[in-house]
Order: C-alpha cells, then sequence, then structure tokens
C-alpha cells in the first residue's frame, strides 16, 4: 500500500509543482496578492506531497516490502536498518527524490521564512522553484520511478553495494545535495532580478545566506566524501579527478566566487551583473553536474546499462535551464544599473581577481572532465584521457595564484588602497611565507621546492589569517583589557573570514604534503613478520577470520613499535557473500603530523598475506581545513544583520503613516 | 556519494577493491621500481574508469605494469616506454594527454581565459576611471566659485 500512496504523493506535487510556477508567476505579474498567496500555498503542499513520496520510499526500505522494485534491489534481510534507510538515497532513483525533497524543503523555507521579501519578488522566486520542481518531479516520474513493483516479490533481496554500507552514506549525499539544490535558489534569486530589472544591496543581502547554506554543506559534502573514499577504497587516495568528483567541485569553486562576489555587492553595490551571472552559472553546474553522474555518459567505456532516456531528459533539462536564464541574462543585465566605482587596488579590486581565478579554475575542470566527449569529434575518432596529471599541471598553478591572492585580500581596505601600506600591513604573513620556503628549500633539498613552496603557501594563508584577528584585537598596541574587550566584540564576520581562509591554509599544507611526501611499501607477511617502514616497527600479530552481521573477513592485527599513533592497528579484508563482493577496511593509526595506513590483500597457501602500507604526512589536515572553512561559513551564517535581512520600514510606522 | 558510485561501478568489473602492485611484480633495483612506480601513475588502465595501473587490480593493469617493467629492464627510457604502450594501446592509456592540435584547446584554453579575463578586468578598471568625473578646468573652476560666492 505504501507504495501506492508514495506514487499517488509524487504525481500530486508534480500537478503542484506546476500549479505553483503558473500561480505565482501570474499573480506576481497581475500584483494579485491572493494568487501570490495560493502560490505559497502550493509550495507548502508540494512540499507536504513530497515528503509523503520519500516516506514512503523509506517505509519500503524499513519493511523491507521486496514487492517494490527498488527495495529488492538495494537491500537484504542482514543488512543493518540504518543502511537500509541510508538505502533510501543509496540508488539512482531514490536519490534523485531526495533531490526533489530537498528542492522542496528550500520552496517551502522561502515561503514561510521569505515574508521580509517583495511580495511579487518572492513569488517570481518561487515561480522558478516551482519549475525545477516541476522538471525533476517529472524526471523521475517518466524515466526513474522509485514505486514500481515487482510481481511475485522476491523472498530475499539483492543486498546495497557493501562499498556504500558505510556511516558515509548517511552523511554525504544529503549534505552534497544540500550544497547542489542549495544553489537553486541563488538561481531562482537571480532570475527573479532579472525579471524585476531590479538589484540592490538588499538583494545582495537576501541571497547571501542562501549561498553560505549551499557552499557550507556542499564543502562538508565534499570534505565527507574525500574522507569516505580515503578510508573505504582501502589505497589511501583522497581525490582522484574523476569526472564525478569534478561535477561535485565546479559547483564548489564557482559557489566561492559567488560568495565573494555577492559580498562586494551588499557592501558596496558594485559587481551587479557579474554577481547574477556567477548565481546562473554555479546552479547550471549543479545541473551539469547531475547530467553527469545520471546519464553515464563518462562511462562509456564500460557495457553499463545506462538508460539513454535518463540522460537525453537531463540534458535537454540543462540546456532549457541554463540557456533559457542565459538568454534572460543577455536580454535584461545590460539595462541593470552599473555599480560604484573602485580602485584597482582595493578590496573589491582583490575579489575580482579571485573571482577571474575561480573561473578559470572551474573552466579548467570542465575542460579537463568534459574534453574527452568532444576528443573524438575534432581528432575522426581519436580517444584520450584527462587523468590527474594534466589536473596536477594545470590546476595547481592556477590555484596557487589564488591562495597567494587569498592572503591578501580581507587586509586590504575598501574603495582604494596602496600597495606600500599594503606590504607594510603584511609584513609578519610575507616574512613568515618567506622563512618556511628558505625553511623548506633548505630541509627537503632543491628537488622538492615545489613542496616548499606549497607548505609556505599554506603558512602565508594561516598567518594572514591570525592577522586579521591579531589587528581586530589590537596585540601588541594596546591594553590588555581593551585587547580582551576587542576580543569579546570582534564581528562575526571577521572570525568567519580568518576561519575560513586558515582553513584554506591548513588543508593546502596536508595537499601539498601528501603530494611531496607520500611513501609505500608492499609485501607479503605472515604471522609474527615484522618490517620497518617510515620510522616505525610493523608486526604482524596474528592473521585470521571472523565473522561479521552480513560478512565473513580475513583481519590482521598489527603492533607498531615507534613512531606517533595508535600502538594497534587491524585491518580487514571482508567478502559479502549475498553480493558476491569485497571491500577492505583500511587499519589506520592518525596522528597530527601523518597517518600509517594499513590494508590486508589475498592470502596465500603458505598462510601469508599481501600487506600494503601507506605513509600519508598532514593527511588529516586535508579535512582539518575542510571542516575549518566550514565552520567559518556556519559562523558567518549566524551573523544577525543576515537574519534580519534588508532594513525595512517597520509595520508600525507605515501603519502610522497612513 | 556519486563519487563513490562511479567507483563502485568501476570497481564491479574487475570483481573486488582495486588494490595494485603485487610483491613479486616489484623490480629488484629500487631505481628502476621507483621509475616504475612513477610512470604507472601516468598511464590508465583501460578497461578500468579513470584508475591508473599503479592503483588497479584489473587483470590488464597487471599485464601492463608487468610490460612497463620489462621495457624499464631492457633499458627504455621512460619516454620510450611510454611511447611503447601508446603504439600498443593509443593515447588513450596516457593519463597525460599528448599536445597535437586537437588537444591546443584542452592545454591553453585555461591560459587563453586567464589572458582574456583579465584584459576584461583592465578594461572595466580603465573604463572606470575615464567614466570618473574629470577634475574642473580652469573656466569651470571660475564659474563655481562665481555660483558659490552668489549664494553667500
Amino acid at each position: 500500500m505504501s507504495a501506492e500512496i508514495g506514487q499517488f504523493a509524487l504525481i500530486l506535487a508534480f500537478v503542484l509543482a506546476l500549479v505553483q510556477s503558473v500561480v505565482t508567476m501570474w499573480g506576481a505579474h497581475r500584483r494579485d496578492d491572493a494568487l501570490m498567496a495560493l502560490g505559497r500555498m502550493a509550495t507548502l503542499l508540494q512540499l507536504f506531497f513530497v515528503v509523503i513520496a520519500f516516506g514512503a520510499i523509506a517505509w519500503g526500505y524499513a519493511t523491507l516490502d521486496f514487492s517494490v522494485e527498488l527495495v529488492a534491489r538495494h537491500s537484504h534481510t542482514t543488512q543493518p536498518l540504518a543502511y537500509r534507510l541510508a538505502a533510501t538515497w543509496g540508488s539512482h532513483e531514490g536519490s534523485m527524490v531526495l533531490w526533489i525533497l530537498i528542492l522542496a524543503l528550500h520552496g517551502g523555507a522561502l515561503a514561510v521564512f521569505g515574508r521580509p521579501l517583495r511580495t511579487t519578488f518572492l513569488s517570481r522566486v518561487l515561480g522558478i522553484q516551482g519549475l525545477l520542481g516541476a522538471a525533476f518531479l517529472g524526471f523521475s516520474l517518466f524515466t526513474s520511478n522509485p514505486f514500481l513493483r515487482l510481481s511475485p516479490a522476491p523472498l530475499e533481496g539483492t543486498e546495497l553495494n557493501p562499498l556504500l554500507q558505510d556511516p558515509g552514506l548517511i552523511s554525504h549525499p544529503p549534505l552534497l545535495y544540500l550544497g547542489y539544490v542549495g544553489f537553486s535558489v541563488a538561481f531562482a534569486f537571480a532570475l527573479a532580478a532579472l525579471i524585476e530589472g531590479r538589484v540592490d544591496a538588499a538583494w545582495a543581502r537576501w541571497v547571501r545566506p542562501w549561498v553560505l547554506f549551499a557552499w557550507t554543506s556542499l564543502t562538508v559534502g565534499i570534505a565527507l566524501g574525500s574522507h569516505w573514499a580515503y578510508y573505504e577504497l582501502g589505497w589511501g587516495g583522497w581525490w582522484f579527478w574523476d569526472p564525478v568528483e569534478n561535477a561535485s567541485l565546479m559547483p564548489w569553486l564557482m559557489g566561492t566566487a559567488l560568495l565573494h562576489s555577492a559580498l562586494v555587492l551588499e557592501k558596496r553595490g558594485a559587481l551587479i551583473s557579474w554577481t547574477l551571472l556567477l548565481s546562473i552559472l554555479t546552479f547550471s553546474l549543479s545541473l551539469i553536474g547531475t547530467f553527469l553522474v545520471r546519464s553515464g555518459i563518462l562511462n562509456s567505456v564500460h557495457a553499463f546499462a545506462v538508460d539513454s532516456a535518463r540522460g537525453a531528459y537531463v540534458l535537454a533539462f540543462c540546456v532549457l535551464a541554463t540557456g533559457s536564464a542565459l538568454a534572460l541574462y543577455a536580454w535584461r543585465a545590460p539595462a541593470m544599473r552599473t555599480g560604484a566605482v573602485f580602485g584597482p587596488i582595493s578590496r573589491e579590486a582583490g575579489i575580482t581577481l579571485n573571482n577571474l581565478v575561480l573561473v578559470v579554475a572551474t573552466a579548467t575542470v570542465f575542460l579537463g572532465t568534459f574534453y574527452p566527449l568532444l576528443y573524438p569529434l575534432i581528432s575522426n575518432g581519436g580517444t584520450i584521457t584527462v587523468g590527474p596529471p594534466f589536473f596536477n599541471l594545470i590546476f595547481l598553478p592556477l590555484f596557487a595564484i589564488l591562495l597567494t591572492l587569498v592572503g591578501f585580500g580581507p587586509l586590504l581596505h575598501w574603495k582604494r588602497d596602496a600597495v606600500k601600506a599594503i606590504l607594510v600591513r603584511l609584513r609578519w604573513p610575507l616574512g613568515l611565507f618567506v622563512i618556511a620556503l628558505l625553511v623548506g628549500t633548505f630541509a627537503f633539498g632543491l628537488g622538492k621546492t615545489l613542496a616548499a613552496f606549497g607548505i609556505a603557501l599554506g603558512v602565508w594563508l594561516i598567518a594572514a589569517g591570525g592577522l586579521l584577528l591579531v589587528r581586530r584585537w589590537g596585540l601588541g598596541s594596546k591594553s590588555a583589557a581593551a585587547n580582551w574587550s576587542l576580543v569579546r566584540t570582534t564581528p562575526v564576520a571577521i572570525w568567519a573570514v580568518a576561519l575560513a581562509h586558515t582553513g584554506l591554509g591548513v588543508t593546502c599544507v596536508g595537499v601539498t604534503a601528501m603530494g611531496g611526501f607520500e611513501a609505500s611499501k608492499v609485501l607479503r607477511m605472515g604471522p609474527g613478520d615484522q618490517v620497518e617502514f617510515a620510522g616505525r616497527t610493523v608486526i604482524l600479530d596474528s592473521l585470521g577470520e571472523v565473522a561479521g552481521p552480513n560478512y565473513q573477513a580475513d583481519r590482521g592485527v598489527f603492533r607498531i613499535v615507534g613512531g606517533r599513533g595508535p600502538r594497534q592497528l587491524i585491518s580487514e579484508r571482508r567478502f559479502y557473500p549475498s553480493s558476491q563482493s569485497q571491500t577492505i577496511e583500511a587499519a589506520i593509526g592518525p596522528s597530527l603530523v601523518g597517518n600509517l595506513y594499513i590494508s590486508v590483500g589475498e592470502r596465500d597457501q603458505a598462510g601469508k598475506a599481501v600487506i600494503r602500507m601507506w605513509n600519508h604526512p598532514f593527511v588529516g589536515w586535508i579535512w582539518g581545513g575542510a571542516i575549518l572553512m566550514a565552520l567559518g561559513g556556519l559562523i558567518s551564517l549566524s551573523d544577525r544583520r543576515l537574519r534580519l535581512g534588508a532594513p525595512q520600514p517597520s509595520r508600525k510606522t507605515v501603519e502610522a503613516a497612513a | 556519494m556519486k563519487r563513490l558510485l562511479a567507483l563502485v561501478l568501476a570497481l564491479t568489473v574487475v570483481a573486488g577493491p582495486a588494490l595494485a602492485v603485487l610483491p613479486e611484480e616489484q623490480l629488484k633495483d629500487p631505481v628502476l621500481e621507483a621509475r616504475a612506480r612513477h610512470l604507472s601513475k601516468e598511464l590508465r588502465c583501460v578497461v578500468c574508469q579513470n584508475q591508473t595501473i599503479d592503483d588497479s587490480d584489473a587483470p590488464l593493469a597487471a599485464d601492463l605494469r608487468a610490460i612497463l617493467r620489462e621495457r624499464l629492464v631492457a633499458g627504455d627510457s621512460d619516454k620510450q616506454a611510454k611511447a611503447y604502450l601508446v603504439q600498443r594501446y593509443g593515447d588513450f592509456v596516457l593519463l597525460k594527454p599528448p599536445i597535437n592540435p586537437a588537444t591546443l584547446f584542452l592545454w591553453f584554453g585555461p591560459a587563453l581565459l586567464l589572458l582574456g579575463g583579465g584584459f576584461g578586468v583592465w578594461r572595466y578598471w580603465r573604463g572606470r576611471s575615464v567614466a570618473a568625473p574629470a577634475p574642473l578646468d580652469p573656466e569651470e573652476q571660475a564659474r563655481l566659485k562665481a555660483l558659490l560666492s552668489e549664494t553667500s
């Protein structure tokens, strides 16, 4: 029964999304308050029915209703309940409904909390959200229906891929989607502003919290995914420049640019049409990411059963949404008021350069991701691969430019600044950068100059982030009492920038150290064998079989002598009989300065197993930095000014005037 | 999850998690082995999805690793060893695509965009400074003075 209720709710939601878009748009055009209120009601009703549809899928998993095809394909009676529930979004069809749910939640939040917005503006935003919702609901209903029944129902299902049975599955996809879908609000805001022909500082103030929220979620989502791949795939890679990863990186880069340009628009009223363009492109990249993942177009080397109807639908939608948004932009943006003037050395100018580099970085990832598709057309059917060596060569220098700029940015004055004054202001971080570069080059040798440069960039960013706080608190120039009162009254915005930029520096150190100093060893070991590795003695204490709830495993227990981190590490090689697949649970000995990473491989006749070990210096800093960045985003979200929205005459004064 | 899903798809093809180099494959000479590992990271396992032959445990990747080491032992330079594999498997095997007329845009597109964008930003600033009001010429100064003295 639940599947039919879910199916019915999904259809109703689809119809309501259409109603929502038509009624709000027409209402805004006619300035009809009743119609616009009806539109808001439709938005909330749509959310209600999407929640029911989503709940129906989750219910199917919870009760193991194998007569629902989706449930039968992704769950098994031995699968723990948490992973059965998370399996709701562990498949294409289910994850699409999660996407729709998050979109509807954003619509609902806008309808409820969007009161400070102009009514016509809010209506147009909801109208665009409704169109997006209808498109995705249609996609779900017509090409990827999650509620198909099986008759007769099987007695047992096929379990969810064991690699996905992990806490990562519970948090990673929802956060990623909060990011992707969250940018739809900026997209809708930009289109509504283009339709109304009106963008001002208030617009930027309204859109910023939504962009911040989406960006923060995406940051955490990407970091979680990277960490998940690191510990789950068994060889300790954390980023592979895989098309699917690139699909999440592109909106992140563009979203970062948007976050900063919206700041200039809010504070200084400049970069108006540029910010609108970024709003459109950021969400377009989210859509393209969806297209990439759902169409299977880039997996073409494999004969995976990919439904071409799905790819065609998403591609058509991508082209239509992006194309019409850009057409509207080309038509209306030139009429927009041009923004305030600023000098070539100023914070606005710094952010413009930041935007330029971020957009070029995004374009690089885009080119690298899509070039293999384009290449056969321009080279008479040749094929190429664009892999990590390409991205390292092109993307990393671009990012080095960006990181250099990031240190300066928040310490520039608005409107106009002078080069000499900036250099004096930043003498400490600049000095530390030079010292780190020299010490690094000396310590690592000339062959590792690039690594020294990367570490020095990290030091530069961390120091520049710290300097923001030091300057604010007047450390060294004011009395301790004055310092303390300045610490307590530090504006949220300063904390946020300092944290986020310091986080970027921390990540930079981690990435560089991993790139420059990773070490590995492969050998066969039996119980009692020992080996010297990365300043430690690794002893294989025991090697035996253990049984888990739905798997059997070979377990290696290692004893570590010397070095940092835990003294005992356990790695398992698991076999899941019901899906006939294997996973590796790597043994990871974490410490602040690096991880020891060991995975157990196949055992031979002599009872020895292939043991692979890696030393990952500072790898934790990669994700630690991301957490700091996200924390900066969260703190910035707590800013009271954003919640209050744009200043508006209070109801009382309006009434008094009337 | 999306990224993992893709990897999962790749992994299901080779049935099992990706583990690469086996101890027996390694060369005795540590210098040669280091070169082999380095080169392996630039070569694609052509049946996997975006995996290097160093990371993949597909049988083909093992073959490629073995061929690569044979070539290095036979005295090939890094370049020659790569060329040998390209001859057999095409440019597809290289994770760093070759520079040829059809990849020019890939390799130089970003730099071009950076230059073009930089030029655009420069034009924007210049246009702005031109648009900013020019200082008053002596005649205007005199009129301003006259007007101000009128009002006072």
